[in-house]
């Protein structure tokens, strides 16, 4: 079933503009509404075309009139997000996600026209611990249940979203459990992170870490979106970086802190406004995280076109990270070397 | 910005570039051998290996091993370890299948792991296929800093079903010590006697993907540290599961940690199949508790026939 009225929220920021876009692109649906308190940087407005943006705050009761007179069929919730707004953002961010979430759906079961549901949430559900398996299936649960930040917000939407599914079967339910995203064009904490010249990670520890290209992440919402596909999926890309890899990989130097003295860095670092890491993102730079995707290509039928590899390769091509150490002056080094030790022989 | 970019994977200018560096590098032995000298061909490849290291052009998998790190950096230091201080002799390496999943089960003892390293040692090299075992570890393994993160490196999970159910059916040989701390920190005393076989976790893990459990009965590493007690209060306080007291540790400090060069035999028994109980044989517990007891009898005899074999703990 093609949507007629598509509804998305956090079109202000890269994610739910960009879907916007997208289906503003699409002839076969007739109406895409954006939602977001602030309006999206300018350009991408002109992106989104015909699409329509209402500033409306989702938590408050507002929305649901936009979601009824509308007559919205199809709601993409990819507002939730892990990027607070500044230093003293985390609870209004943890306000939009949790109580945002709550009006959304409140909204939405009201509306009888909404017919489809697609929620954006993130593996971070999952949590990340020593005693946690390698890989994650949809069917696993945190060890022990995320205590702050992000995580237990994604948590406690998914309660919720669960929750709707009961009282409105007749709606079709996608929740999509993002790895982070990486790309050349998104901005997340992991972008900024690794875009350091220095890269701090916790010393004694090296995170497996799955990536996402951003474009990757755009196509599934969308064919969830497009599509009937109602489940839980893990979306990520294939592959897995070590933390000190991908850090060697985009050509920066890695600096191993004492775990004792990592709230003094991570401190430093948020009040210089370069990265704002919280406890959850923390323990994920530990531990790591992967999740198993057989789901998203057997059942939601989507395969990544960006291996990991791939994904954070093209992120560091297309922001321009330069080298520490260039490459080639490593390869001439070691030509260099052979070529003497030949003339020793 | 010329040379900006960091390894563009699907770059085939690149690709092939780093192909002909490639051969360049590592010279054809067949043509060469007999012109380049065998340190200059080792250190062409300590260069490559050192520039894989730096660009980070490695590949791990979802487990977090890296082989490239394995096989050049933390399988050589164990070598002689293997061949001239334990002097390992291994028995029945036919019976691990070249390829495919397969459990190895073993005893465990010496209070350190040295048993797995040298069992995971000893496949590797020796074993025809060179396969790398990927082993089941504790929980305190991955929660200590460093020491998680190189047992991650190096193959090793965290000893969960669906972490073994997952390795053996990707074809993986998997080894796993059932005992845990029981085994490996029990008191010189009771040396060779089998502790509990957990619950039988590998079991029914074996049974879920239908793969061979291959019993292993390892006689030497219970003589390496001979503890003869356990201090406790130390172990509590800094989280250990034992703190042991060897005739040398902690009496001679530092040097207390060699271990005493007994000689080794590993034997690899012959393979149970599992794939003969059908459907939902993993969940029969009385099913899994038989087979339990059955690989654990086995590594038994297994082991006191090779200590009645051995005539001397040092000299075999």
């Amino acid at each position: 079933m093609t949507p007629k009225v598509v509804l998305v929220t956090g079109v202000s920021r890269f994610l739910g503009g960009h879907l916007a876009a997208r289906f503003a692109a699409n002839p076969d649906i007739e109406r895409v509404l954006g939602v977001d308190t602030e309006p999206p940087p300018r350009d991408l407005l002109r992106r989104m075309g015909r699409a329509e943006f209402v500033r409306a705050d989702i938590r408050n009761p507002l929305i649901s009139k936009v979601i009824s007179t509308a007559n919205v069929d199809t709601v993409v919730h990819a507002s939730v997000t892990a990027s607070p707004a500044g230093p003293t953002g985390r609870t209004v961010m943890k306000e939009m996600n949790v109580i945002g979430t709550m009006q959304l759906l409140a909204a939405c079961q009201k509306s009888p026209k909404v017919q489809k549901l697609v929620v954006k949430s993130t593996s971070a559900v999952y949590g990340s611990s020593s005693r946690d398996p390698a890989v994650f299936t949809e069917d696993m649960g945190p060890k022990d249940l995320p205590s702050s930040g992000y995580a237990k917000d994604a948590v406690e939407v998914e309660g919720y979203v669960r929750g709707f599914g009961r009282r409105r079967p007749d709606v079709n339910v996608t929740t999509l459990r993002f790895t982070n995203f990486i790309g050349p064009r998104i901005d997340t904490v992991l972008t900024r992170y690794f875009a350091l010249p220095v890269v701090p990670t916790v010393l004694g520890y090296d995170a497996r870490v799955q990536l996402l290209h951003s474009e990757d992440a755009l196509a599934v919402l969308e064919r969830a979106t497009l599509h009937d596909l109602p489940g839980v999926f893990n979306v990520g890309g294939d592959g897995v970086l070590l933390l000190s890899q991908a850090i060697r990989r985009a050509g920066r130097l890695n600096l191993p802190v004492p775990s004792a003295a990592v709230p003094t860095v991570g401190g430093f670092f948020r009040s210089a406004r370069l990265v704002d890491f919280s406890p959850d993102q923390m323990r994920f730079l530990n531990w790591g995280r992967v999740v198993d995707t057989t789901l998203l290509r057997k059942e939601f039928g989507f395969t990544p076109r960006w291996t990991t590899q791939q994904a954070f390769d093209d992120y560091v091509s297309g922001r321009g990270l330069k080298p520490f150490i260039d490459p080639e002056t490593i390869a001439s080094a070691e030509r260099g070397i052979l070529d003497a030790a030949a003339r020793f022989r | 910005m010329a040379g900006a970019r960091v390894i563009p994977l699907h770059d085939p200018e690149r690709d092939a570039a780093r192909r002909s560096r490639h051969v360049e590098v590592v010279p054809e032995p067949a043509q060469q051998q007999s012109e380049t000298p065998d340190w200059e061909r080792r250190l062409a490849d300590l260069l490559s290996f050192a520039r894989r290291r730096i660009a980070g052009d490695y590949q791990i998998d979802e487990f977090g091993f890296d082989r490239d790190l394995t096989e050049n950096v933390l399988m050589p230091p164990l070598k002689p370890l293997y061949e001239k201080w334990f002097r390992v002799e291994t028995i029945g390496l036919s019976n691990i299948p070249t390829a495919g999943g397969a459990l190895i089960v073993a005893n465990h003892s010496g209070t350190l792991p040295l048993d797995a390293l040298m069992t995971s040692y000893g496949i590797a090299a020796e074993h025809p296929a060179q396969r790398h075992m990927r082993m089941l570890g504790a929980d305190l393994v991955f929660r200590t800093p460093l020491l998680g993160a190189l047992a991650r490196k190096s193959g090793q999970t965290l000893a969960c079903n669906p972490d073994a159910e997952r390795l053996l059916s990707s074809g993986e040989l998997v080894g796993v010590w059932p005992e845990g701390f029981k085994g490996i920190g029990k008191p010189f005393k009771d040396r060779y006697k089998l502790q509990r076989f957990g619950r039988g976790g590998f079991v029914a893990a074996a049974l879920k993907t239908g793969t061979p459990i291959i019993p292993c009965s390892i006689v030497g590493a219970e003589e390496i540290y001979p503890m003869i007690g356990d201090i406790k209060a130390l172990a509590r306080l800094f989280g250990f599961p034992y703190f042991p007291v060897t005739p040398f540790f902690p009496l001679l400090g530092p040097l207390g940690a060699i271990p005493l060069p007994s000689k080794w035999y590993i034997e690899f028994g012959e393979p149970i199949r599992t794939d003969v109980f059908g459907e939902n044989a993993a969940d029969d517990p009385m099913l899994v508790f038989n087979l339990t007891d059955q690989v654990r009898e086995t590594i038994q005899q297994t082991l006191y026939r090779l200590l009645t074999q051995r005539r001397n703990v040092f000299l075999g």
